[in-house]
């Protein structure tokens, strides 16, 4: 099932719906990267709040599209890592790296607000 | 697809030959999981270790199989499942098993990363039959 993605100002929302496949992943990485350019975006948000499973595949996928958008100009901010699935991706060994994460959309939001202020603020 | 076994426990095997099939057998294996009185937490373990199995079977044999089934040892529960395929089988298992080890320019956490969610491992590998994983992770 593809990814929603929406545009609010100048952020991209994408609401993971369900347990996603490889392939959804794949789909919702190459939307991302068209969206951020086609609206010129600054910041994206990858909501995994409904996501069962975050195994090793997700996991890099997630972070490859948190680094390729960064190349494109914004930044990423993966919110909604539900406890039981942080707790199965640190069992395994796991990691994000150095991608930023958030309790929810709220906090993915202010995030995202508090960095791009910080980067408009410096010369 | 659901048959019996002779203690009654329902037994259930997903054909796996796609990436889509994954989502199938990992869903499948938390229902079986949350049947048994499994924690959330226990269930996504549980999930997550058919997950990364099921990606190895489609990853480097194609297609195979993920048997699911209850067991019972006392009064405790447990969930086994078995990943089995007729691929080329692993060259060296010790080294597969090993963390960081990846030959197909993956993180190399997935056997080894399974080991560690789950009670029991056990792998059998070769040229002819392919490769069977069976790990069973018990109810706490």
């Amino acid at each position: 099932m593809a990814v929603p993605i929406l545009k609010q100002s100048q952020y991209l929302i994408a609401t993971i719906q369900s347990a996603l496949s490889d392939e959804d992943l794949v789909a919702l990485q190459a939307a991302l990267v068209e969206k951020v350019g086609k609206f010129r975006s600054r910041g994206v948000i990858v909501d995994v709040t409904a996501l069962d499973v975050l195994d090793s595949f997700a996991s890099r996928t997630l972070r490859d599209i948190a680094h390729i958008i960064r190349l494109r100009g914004a930044e990423t901010v993966i919110v909604g890592v539900q406890p039981e699935v942080a707790f199965a991706m640190v069992q395994l060994g796991i990691t994000l790296e150095k991608v930023p994460t958030a309790l929810d959309l709220e906090e993915g939001l202010a995030y995202l607000g508090k960095k791009l202020q910080h980067a408009r603020a410096e010369p | 697809m659901r048959e019996q076994n002779p203690d009654g426990d329902a037994e259930y095997c997903v054909p796996v030959a796609s990436v889509n099939d994954i989502v199938t057998a990992r869903l499948q294996g938390r229902a079986l999981a949350e049947r048994l009185g499994f924690s959330p937490g226990e269930a996504t373990l549980v999930a997550t270790a058919i997950s990364e199995l099921a990606r190895n079977i489609v990853q480097y044999a194609g297609s195979g199989d993920i048997l699911l089934r209850s067991t019972t040892n006392g009064t405790r529960r447990g969930v086994v499942v078995v990943a089995r395929d007729r691929g080329p089988g692993i060259a060296d298992l010790k080294l597969a098993v090993r963390s960081g080890y990846s030959t197909s320019g993956g993180l190399g956490l997935g056997l080894p990363g399974v080991r560690r969610i789950v009670d029991d491992f056990q792998i059998v590998s070769n040229r002819q039959d392919g490769t069977t994983v069976t790990v069973t992770k018990w109810r706490i």
